[in-house]
């Protein structure tokens, strides 16, 4: 008898500890959507429901227009979106093509001074990219590429850092494959090309996305060197509603959702990869 | 094998490693050395309104950034900033990646849940902060739910006194960035062997608590180390949520940003609003050994922690 209430009152004690566990996680959930849910409440509204005293939880009627008024021709926030895309995308796919190849040389290729290029590499990740940043500007300043995309994409195209994952994952590499290759008679390039690429996959496309989000996220370096309007991204234009002095709310929210759909959408869709490459490049230090 | 053979044989081998690691040499000579020589050349020279270093100053752009009261305050603010950061994000990021991990089931919803700040960027967050969350109106959300509970409506970021706006930062930045390094903290749980957790039952280690001190963890210290890491020197850096939440029109350094800047919106104002870039890049300099030491004090300290409990 005695036993039997024991074992119920632990089994109590599991349900009361699972109610509260799943309580906490649920109370956790509501607050890390909220902002989301922000984003979208005011893009659909008017300013009156925003600011209005009583808080609308919902719009009734959605209000589109916010949102159709940013979807014409000559609306900056759409160029600055295209703006954003070309730079994340051409930024991800030359630094991810840049990185590979120096990570597979400097992990494959047995060159004398292999190591000693690979810790010189390195060295430069002690410096933090952000405080560099007013050289860095006389260096883009210097090649006539202030106000240009180009000059948006390069300084974040030669990443060691993802050179440096690579050069890990290629050490792993199972070499009876490289091996195969060669003996099919691929040299080098061939090798990495042809069997070492297509077998990597997973890294590459962890380390992509990534690389797309942070490029598509990136505030500092646009701001510096994309003042002209015509530059734009979409993080420096949505700062430049933020801070103007006739702020349109609703719009400004709008842009918000706009911006932050392709992202959310990738991110969705790849998350276990993107999951994979935070925890890479969590041994970033 | 000839000597001539040999050496034949170790110039291909030197072209080949070249082909495969000189664009990355190229780039990173061009885009990263560079900018150090030319911002240490700077740094010694006046270079106002121009990027080429025209005269031989000494430590003349030290010694006057390190005098500007303005520039020490930034570099106080930053570091009390670090402060509340570094372990915010620690505490709060293993806490969800426990909590996650202890759930029978939804374990990849509340993971995808938490997560998914991840891919929002600083500004859009600054604006939902600002505008919406705390909004210093009545009808800012904050001072909505503080309404509920019979509190005034307080202004959130435009006051020095309380500084509520420490608040207002701390929260978008770990918002942003806990669910990140929670994904780092579960990948480091899950190399923690389950037999470890067994072992200890026996010896009468029973409760969640006494499993967390004496297994969790200890077993988790190379990933705490890496995260403070980051995560310390990412708070040095902070610079998107200052600028677009204390900001105003005009951008620069006016409005509420005098409350609180950090040091890279102060450089970035000196530098490009004042096109001051020879004390600009001075002021770079400071901040890297600012943050070089501080990374290894922390270092230091999480190292310590070791010897006491090995």
């Amino acid at each position: 008898m005695a036993r039997t209430t024991d074992a119920h009152r632990r089994r109590a004690g599991r349900v009361g500890r699972r109610v509260a566990l799943y309580a906490v996680l649920i109370g956790l959930s509501l607050l890390f959507l909220l902002p989301y849910y922000i984003i979208l409440r005011n893009a659909l509204s008017t300013r009156a429901q925003i600011t209005g005293f009583q808080w609308v939880w919902f719009p009734s009627h959605p209000d589109w227009s916010n949102l159709a008024d940013l979807l014409h021709a000559s609306s900056p926030v759409l160029r600055a979106m295209l703006n954003s895309a070309v730079i994340a995308t051409v930024q991800t796919v030359a630094q991810l093509a840049v990185a590979a190849t120096a990570g597979y040389g400097l992990a494959r290729i047995g060159y004398r001074h292999a190591n000693k290029v690979f810790l010189l590499l390195l060295g430069t990740l002690m410096v933090p990219s952000a405080v560099t940043f007013v050289p860095t500007f006389a260096v883009v300043a210097a090649l006539g590429w202030i106000n240009t995309l180009l000059g948006i994409i390069m300084p974040g195209v030669f990443s060691v850092f993802t050179m440096f994952i690579f050069r890990q994952a290629f050490l792993d590499f199972p070499r009876d494959l490289e091996e195969a290759g060669r003996l099919d008679g691929l040299g080098p390039w061939g090798v990495f090309l042809r069997v070492v690429l297509p077998n990597s996959v997973g890294v590459t496309v962890a380390l992509g996305t990534i690389s797309f989000i942070w490029s598509w996220n990136g505030f500092l370096w646009p701001l510096v060197v994309g003042q002209d309007e015509s530059t734009w991204t979409i993080q420096v234009a949505l700062s430049t509603f933020l801070n103007s002095y006739n702020l349109n709310l609703p719009g400004l929210f709008a842009a918000s959702l706009l911006s932050v759909l392709p992202v959310m959408l990738l991110f969705l869709v790849l998350q276990r990869h993107i999951a994979q490459g935070v925890k890479m490049s969590g041994l970033k230090g | 094998m000839t000597e001539t053979g040999q050496r034949v044989r170790r110039r291909r081998t030197a072209r080949t490693f070249w082909s495969f690691v000189a664009p990355m040499a190229l780039g990173v000579t061009i885009f990263v050395l560079t900018p150090i020589v030319w911002g240490l050349t700077l740094s010694f020279s006046s270079a106002q309104t121009t990027i080429r270093p025209t005269r031989f100053v000494g430590l003349a752009n030290y010694l006057q950034i390190l005098s500007d009261p303005a520039f020490r305050h930034s570099l106080v603010l930053v570091v009390v900033f670090a402060l509340l950061i570094v372990p915010g994000t620690l505490a709060l990021s293993l806490c969800l990646a426990l909590l996650v991990n202890a759930t029978p089931w939804g374990k990849g919803i509340f993971r995808t849940i938490f997560f998914i700040p991840t891919a929002c960027s600083y500004v859009v967050a600054s604006a939902v902060w600002r505008m919406s969350l705390f909004n210093g109106l009545p009808t800012g959300l904050a001072n909505r739910v503080a309404g509920w509970f019979g509190q005034d409506p307080v202004a959130w970021i435009g006051q020095l006194d309380p500084p509520l706006y420490w608040f207002v930062l701390v929260t978008v930045r770990l918002w942003l960035q806990v669910g990140f390094y929670m994904i780092i903290f579960t990948a480091g749980l899950q190399e923690i062997p389950q037999e470890l957790y067994e072992a200890a039952r026996i010896d009468r280690v029973r409760n969640v608590f006494q499993e967390l001190r004496y297994i969790t963890l200890p077993l988790l210290r190379n990933t705490t180390i890496s995260v403070a890491v980051v995560c310390l020197i990412g708070a040095f850096q902070a610079f998107d949520e200052f600028y677009n939440i204390l900001g105003s029109a005009g951008g620069g350094a006016q409005g509420n940003l005098s409350l609180a800047m950090p040091p890279l919106v102060y450089l970035y104002s000196i530098a490009f609003r004042g096109q001051n870039y020879g004390l600009g890049s001075a002021g770079g300099f400071v901040l890297t050994i600012v943050i070089v030491v501080f990374t290894l004090v922390q270092g230091k300290l999480l190292g310590l922690n070791r010897g006491q409990n090995n």
